[in-house]
């Protein structure tokens, strides 16, 4: 594809950006309530209910709160690399954004637009690679903050993300096997085409690419970096106002994205279920499909994080040595027995 | 080892089966569990808008009562400063003048009545103590306050609303408990 690069794109793709971003912040400020409210909800409380009506102003009333609250910066931390740590996490949270697609073309202007920030071709490598990067804001928040317990959190959060990198870029090949594509859109449109998704075809992809997930994001049952009652709230401990707000936020975003990419790759993406999409477009409703396929993708996008929380707020904390156990001892092996799997069944339909 | 009683329970020692190693069914009961949650009602009550019924034995703050036509009933005889274990009642008799009949039910009445919220105790002693009807423990607390002298309550404080000015008043300060006592 040979792309024309004018003033129309780049106006275009700028304004995808904002509201990709824009959109992406708002529901991870929206999570937080939500991540309170499910927490109640699934413990007989009430819930934060005394900001606004039922409570929904209250997000902004924590970030208003964290905005104010007076910035600390230790003494003998490394003062550059304490403030880049929280600016790291926060970027390349937001940049895994850019690969996925949100819908599929709507016309504006008369120019076709295709809503996806970035068409990678290697759509799924450039998600690993961001999203492994993230662990750098981590680790070097928690070692410019001279604190053992943030170190603590810095290091567990390293190896549990290279750890759990492994099974889940295996549980990848699987299903890369499976749609010959490395591209987000393209495994969209298979998906689309095929009638059903790719969980179908890989059910224990799905569940190790999840718990993977699960891990990456550092949530519960998996929350050994931050671990409150143990590590002070580990790399975070030193942080305060909004720095630690990035970190919190960061946290959130990455839960989002890992839900975006797990109804991308294994539920059809912004396919609307017993749909076909395309006769669609084409008919009566025209680009009001595109509308209704990103709401598909933000139902699924909630309902994966409601499964977040659902856990986070069920299963407590693994055990280091577990957590390392069923990384290498469970889920890396069984990902290459799913890959063999996968390719022998693929190798003896095709002969 | 003999067991001491009978609520023994054995521990099983016997390794997971297969089903229970890979966890996953454990984890789904669990989830399942905690989703149920989600329809059950919730014991919590939207404080400042809802409260929480009084029992009938609440011991609150005081109040000094008024009969039906608005006079004091407090003759300050001090019975309830003597039987007070915490010595939080202080009061000073005066004699009722001409002309002050529709004040003052009998020809003494308290003309200073102090009692020392931190001191009391709200045990209600006072209350039995009392041969006049005229202090009971009504059903409110003592609300916060930043200094101390702001705690011991002059008689002001104390007098019930007058019953025929503003009678609503007077019925919510009685409560549940003056009437109890009276009948």
């Amino acid at each position: 594809m040979f792309l024309v690069i004018d003033t129309a794109l780049i106006i275009e793709k700028l304004s995808l950006i904002v509201v990709v971003v824009l959109t992406s912040l708002g529901i991870a400020l929206y999570t937080t309530f939500a991540e309170r409210k499910v927490a109640a909800l699934l413990q007989d409380r009430r819930g934060p209910n005394r900001v606004g009506p039922f409570g929904l102003l209250q997000p902004l009333a924590d970030g208003l709160k964290l905005f104010f609250k007076e910035e600390i910066t230790p003494n003998l931390s490394s003062k550059f690399l304490f403030t880049i740590g929280p600016a790291l996490a926060m970027l390349t949270a937001l940049m895994t954004s850019a690969a996925i697609p949100w819908a599929g073309k709507a016309t504006f202007f008369n120019r076709e637009i295709s809503l996806q920030i970035a068409n990678v071709d290697v759509g799924i490598l450039y998600i690993f690679g961001v999203v492994s990067l993230g662990v750098y804001g981590i680790m070097i928040g928690s070692w410019a903050s001279n604190n053992k317990f943030s170190l603590m959190g810095g290091l567990r959060a390293a190896s549990q993300i290279i750890s759990y990198e492994l099974a889940m870029g295996i549980s990848i090949i699987a299903l890369v096997m499976v749609t010959g594509n490395l591209g987000l859109k393209e495994i969209v449109q298979q998906q689309q085409d095929n009638n059903w998704w790719n969980v179908v075809y890989q059910p224990l992809g799905f569940l190790i690419f999840m718990i993977c997930a699960f891990a990456e994001c550092n949530r519960t049952p998996f929350d050994l970096p931050e671990a409150e009652n143990e590590l002070i709230g580990g790399y975070h401990t030193e942080y305060s106002s909004m720095k630690m707000g990035f970190y919190l936020f960061a946290e959130y975003i990455n839960m989002i994205i890992s839900s975006a990419v797990m109804a991308t790759l294994y539920f059809g993406g912004y396919d609307i279920p017993f749909v076909n999409d395309a006769q669609l477009q084409q008919g009566a409703l025209g680009d009001w499909v595109a509308l209704f396929q990103v709401l598909c993708l933000l139902a699924k996008i909630v309902a994966f994080l409601f499964l977040f929380m659902w856990v986070r707020w069920t299963i407590p904390r693994f055990r280091y040595d577990q957590l390392m156990n069923l990384g290498w001892k469970v889920l890396i092996p069984l990902a290459l027995v799913n890959m063999l799997l996968t390719g022998g069944v693929i190798l003896y339909f095709n002969k | 080892m003999q067991a001491l009683t009978n609520r023994v329970k054995q521990v099983s020692r016997k390794p997971l089966s297969f089903w229970e190693r890979i966890y996953l069914p454990a984890i789904l009961k669990g989830m399942f569990i905690t989703f149920s949650h989600i329809f059950k009602k919730r014991p919590t009550i939207n404080y400042p808008e809802k409260t929480r019924p009084f029992s009938p034995v609440f011991r609150g703050l005081h109040i000094l009562n008024r009969d039906e036509e608005g006079r004091e009933n407090c003759t300050a005889c001090g019975l309830c400063a003597v039987a007070c274990p915490a010595e939080a009642i202080t009061m000073e008799a005066a004699e009722r003048k001409a002309g002050e009949e529709n004040l003052y039910r009998e020809e003494k009445y308290a003309a200073k009545y102090e009692i020392n919220m931190l001191r009391c105790i709200f045990c209600g002693l006072c209350e039995e103590a009392c041969p006049k009807d005229a202090i009971y423990l009504s059903e409110t607390f003592a609300p916060a306050d930043y200094q101390r002298k702001q705690f011991i309550y002059n008689k002001n404080e104390l007098l019930i609303p007058h019953p025929i000015n503003e009678p609503e008043a007077f019925k919510k300060a009685q409560g549940g408990r003056v009437k109890r006592e009276t009948v």
